[in-house]
């Protein structure tokens, strides 16, 4: 598999290539802990969700959290890899406060899920394939608070011990923008599965992002990895920054160090944290305390069957059945809760076929429009699935048209109400019957002896009649009989 | 009335059922023991009122015939297992004054069954150690003396207190553990009997670890029987240690007395050590005429990858050890020493609150996990210790029911005798009993005879994996052909 190419950044010797991984930190959704049956609630108090084996009392051994398995099994088979039926619980060994056993459980050489590929939308309705190295599972450390005391620091061990998932891709991102489409995918995957709620602002998903650069087509650069990016944009800044700061380095002639960096989002640059040299010798070794995680075909097979539909899948059933654009459709697919909202839509037409397309385009324009507008979620819109399906329907039989149909919206974004009764209780039915509306034309037509002189000579002129009509029956009056009618009255 | 100090486990069990005594009378008499006997610094912490109120309880049921397995019976417990609300160290000045809020797997199912605490045991620091020399509270003494001499000994290790407690009648039975020779090897040295069970047989939750995959808890008792009723509690499936092992606890003792008849036991001649003593070897061989008589065969079996045994163990060991002791490091428990670091309050910690054997072990373990080194060191271990394993399956697959080995290279030695400028010398006391938790699987030490000096010797049985029935058998059959063995009182 080759890389997508992305966009080459300019330095003073000519374009570099950038060349990115990403290890992502997902926190598995769980009641409870990886080896400890303690609440994985976030927000408690400090230190109410611990348990003696958080902590590493004398004597305490984990015991592994079954339902963390068959997440992070799930989230494997999201990213089409391989499951290995047999994987290892090794200790990363090394002392911090935020650690309390002197090791971290993580799995080093037998990872529970193997090599996988993802396919992460760009702009443009381009498409760039991400080959996924491995995933693996281990347990969060605690948190350490430095400000809580001029000369103290104290530690929260309500997070130690919650199961994450280190998500290591392979070097195949190119650009700020690939490497933000892949957090996004990856993120809307977990979302789907249900197996990480993505939730960036409350940590349950970090990025360490290593960035090198090279001469297109040249050899790999040194890597620089830049810790625990919380945010999708911060990702973006932070692989430009990064990619700029070692262009700038090597074409002044100096080499780019292997190092551990940090990205400042409020100076917009990564510094240095520390240096190869000072890595840790982890002195991994297998975890005694627990046996080699194994499982058979049928459990994994079991967890494929009850799979969700994900996004991708979405994506292509949208296409072929309802005939959306593949952009259209995966901005529908990109949020599970988005998807879910189209879904209900469909779901409450009575002719899907006829009114898919259009509702798409309303839920897309209008309703996530609207939204943004306002700073609001899907969640919290106050026009219900229901009532949209409503005002597409009412579209799509001819009872309103498109305009009319933009201010009920408004009514029901405001008001709300149902809007089939709106339409009747505030005269807001399309007028289609000919009479009526003829009678309005030959009204304008009389009115108007020169405008009519002037359409008969240039006919594009007629539309001044078209919106004339249109203005005086309020809108309602059916557009396309208007100009049929304008059209042999005026005898153009 | 007799002493109630002497009586068995099995024996007092009779008494209490019978009302003979009770529980209070039977637990007093050791109480009063354990105070007379404070020069043998055998228990770290006693718990007289605890052990009296749990003494009173046990009576209430034994009236109400609702006693259990071990009603009434005062045991003493290794201060290696967390016991709820009392002092927990490991003997180690790093643990402080450490009280747990939980108590351990093994003695909640004492408990359970009606068993009554007299105390902690001493025992080597974080159970390194074969003398008992190591402990934050200093060494503990054999109640065996050599003929003619008042030099002190030591009980062996690191359940040094466990054995002396035993053989000095200072308690009916006592938990130990067992990672290199733990259990056996002080056994051996105080002529009590010592069973480390297959790995997996007890829980480990509680136990403050050494070396995960090797350690076991096992009893050590007056004698076959007394370890089989002490076992059939402790052992058992326990959920909150994935290592522990669901399968049935069978009724050990119903083992003692079984014939043996038909058996075969497996002689390895690669425990037939140069420069072996001439008693050890008379013994090894008294054993096996012992079992030929009460109808077993016995075979020569070959256990080729011995001599790599001791060696490989102290690198999985320590390996294990310099991970699991990373805990205490002064943050959340235990001894805080401060530092102007972070790095330095650990250093500082560190430093202070381990001995020198348990600092040397943690170096050792951590130089053979570093980079570089693992394959050298550990991967290579890792691969003898299967080879090892695999030499006991194949010895197992002809058909051999047990193997009979010495517990011990040699009797008890005196306090500073041994390891001072070389601790290969203390760690060659386990070159018989480490193969055994390397392979996971059972042994059992019993006395056998004694020496020149009249110090005990002990043989060792070693059994097929969750055989620990047939270890019970073969070890009546020489305990019975031996005889028992009493220390004069000296303390």
């Amino acid at each position: 598999m080759t890389a997508t190419s992305g966009k080459l950044m300019k330095g003073a010797t000519g374009d570099w290539e950038v060349v990115i991984g990403m290890e992502i930190h997902a926190q598995v959704t769980s009641k409870s802990k990886l080896f400890s049956g303690a609440s994985t609630a976030f927000g408690g108090d400090p230190n109410t969700h611990v348990s003696l084996v958080d902590v590493a009392m004398p004597g305490m051994l984990p015991v592994i959290n079954e339902e963390c398995v068959r997440q992070a099994v799930r989230t494997g088979l999201g990213l089409n890899a391989k499951i290995n039926l047999r994987s290892v619980f090794d200790r990363k060994n090394y002392f911090y406060p935020d650690l309390p056993q002197g090791y971290q459980i993580s799995q080093y050489k037998d990872p529970i899920v193997g090599e996988g590929e993802i396919t992460v939308e760009l702009d443009g309705g381009k498409t760039a394939t991400i080959g996924i190295e491995r995933l693996h599972i281990e347990q969060d450390p605690g948190k350490m608070l430095h400000d809580q005391s001029p000369s103290l620091s104290y530690i929260d061990y309500n997070r130690c011990g919650v199961a994450l998932m280190e998500i290591v891709s392979k070097p195949d991102i190119r650009d700020a923008e690939q490497a933000k489409a892949y957090v996004t995918k990856l993120r809307s995957i977990m979302r789907y599965l249900g197996t990480c709620d993505g939730d960036m602002e409350k940590g349950s998903l970090r990025a360490d992002v290593n960035v090198s650069v090279r001469k297109p087509g040249g050899p790999l650069g040194t890597r620089c990895e830049i810790k625990n990016i919380n945010s999708i944009s911060f990702i973006g800044q932070a692989v430009e920054a990064e990619a700029r700061r070692q262009i700038e380095i090597i074409e002044d002639g100096g080499v780019i160090e292997q190092e551990t960096r940090r990205f400042d989002p409020d100076k917009g640059e990564t510094r240095s944290m520390r240096s190869k040299e000072e890595a840790h010798d982890y002195r991994y070794f297998p975890d005694p305390d627990l046996l080699p995680l194994e499982f058979d075909q049928a459990f994994v097979d079991a967890l494929k069957a009850a799979l969700p539909e994900l996004p991708d899948q979405k994506k292509a059933r949208f296409i072929a059945d309802l005939g959306l654009s593949p952009y259209d459709a995966s901005v529908l697919v990109a949020e599970r809760e988005s998807a879910a909202f189209y879904e209900s839509v469909l779901e409450a037409l009575s002719d899907r076929a006829r009114d898919g397309k259009l509702a798409a385009n309303w839920v897309i324009n209008e309703l996530f429009g609207r939204l943004n507008k306002e700073g609001r979620d899907i969640s919290s819109s106050p026009v219900s699935a229901s009532q949209l399906a409503a005002i597409v329907a009412l579209i799509g039989e001819g009872t309103i048209s498109g305009k009319i149909a933009k201010d009920l919206f408004e009514i029901v974004w405001s008001e709300g109400g149902d809007p089939r009764e709106l339409v009747e209780s505030r005269g807001m039915k399309q007028v289609t019957d000919l009479g009526a509306i003829e009678k309005v034309v030959d009204e304008i037509i009389a009115a108007n002896p020169d405008k009519v002189a002037q359409a008969k000579a240039k006919p594009q002129l007629a539309g001044w009649f078209v919106g004339q009509v249109m203005k005086s029956s309020g809108g309602k009056a059916n557009p396309q009989a208007v100009n049929d009618l304008l059209k042999s009255k005026l005898g153009i | 009335m007799t002493d109630l100090t002497s009586l068995t486990l099995a024996e007092a069990r009779k008494g209490l059922a019978d009302k003979t005594f009770t529980s209070l009378e039977l637990t007093d008499a050791h109480l009063k023991a354990m105070e007379e006997a404070r020069a043998l610094n055998a228990f770290v912490m006693e718990t007289p009122d605890q052990a009296r109120a749990m003494a009173r309880e046990a009576d209430a049921k034994i009236n109400k015939g609702e006693g259990g397995p071990l009603a009434g019976i005062p045991l003493g417990i290794k201060d290696l297992f967390a016991t709820k609300d009392v002092r927990t160290t490991a003997c180690s000045k790093i643990l402080g004054n450490f009280v747990p809020t939980y108590e351990s797997t093994v003695t909640s199912q004492l408990w359970r069954d009606g068993a009554v605490m007299l105390g902690k045991l001493n025992n080597d620091e974080f159970a390194m150690g074969s003398s008992n020399e190591t402990s934050c509270f200093g060494p503990v003494g054999n109640p065996w003396r050599r003929e003619g001499s008042n030099t002190t000994l030591v009980p062996g290790g690191s359940s040094g207190g466990s054995a002396s407690a035993v053989a000095a009648l200072l308690c009916m039975g006592a938990t130990a553990t067992d990672t290199g020779g733990s259990i056996r090897q002080p056994a051996a040295f105080t002529a009590t009997v010592g069973i480390k069970p297959t790995y997996g047989r007890c829980s480990r939750w509680g136990i403050v670890a050494f070396a995960s995959s090797l350690d076991q808890a096992g009893p050590i008792a007056r004698s076959t029987r007394d370890a089989a009723i002490l076992l059939r509690s402790m052992a058992g499936h326990d959920p909150k240690d994935t290592t522990s092992v669901d399968i049935p606890v069978p009724d050990y003792e119903a083992a003692i007395g079984k014939s043996v008849k038909g058996m075969k036991i497996g002689i390895p001649r690669e425990y037939r050590l140069d420069g072996m003593p001439a008693e050890i070897e008379k013994l090894w061989s008294e054993g096996r005429k012992w079992l030929e008589a009460a109808g077993a065969e016995t075979v020569e079996v070959s256990l080729p990858h011995t001599k790599y045994a001791l060696p490989a163990y102290y690198i999985v060991a320590p390996a294990e050890a310099s991970s699991n002791l990373a805990r205490y490091d002064g943050v959340r428990y235990g001894l805080r020493v401060p530092g102007k670091s972070i790095g330095e309050l650990y250093e500082n910690t560190r430093a202070e609150g381990f001995g020198p054997e348990v600092r040397r072990r943690v170096m050792i373990g951590t130089y053979v996990l570093s980079a570089g080194y693992y394959d050298a060191y550990y991967i290579r271990a890792q691969r003898v210790r299967t080879l090892i394993k695999k030499d006991f399956e194949d010895c197992f697959a002809k058909g051999v029911n047990a193997i009979l080995t010495p517990a011990t290279p040699s009797a008890a030695f005196g306090i500073g005798e041994k390891g001072g400028a070389d601790p290969v010398e203390m760690y060659l006391n386990d070159i018989f009993t480490v193969t055994v938790n390397m392979a996971g699987l059972p042994g059992i030490a019993v006395p056998a005879g004694k020496d020149a000096q009249g110090l005990p010797l002990g043989l060792q049985l070693i059994g097929r994996p969750f055989d620990e029935e047939t270890l019970f058998s073969l070890g009546e059959v020489i305990e019975q052909a031996a005889g028992r063995f009493t220390p004069v009182r000296w303390w």
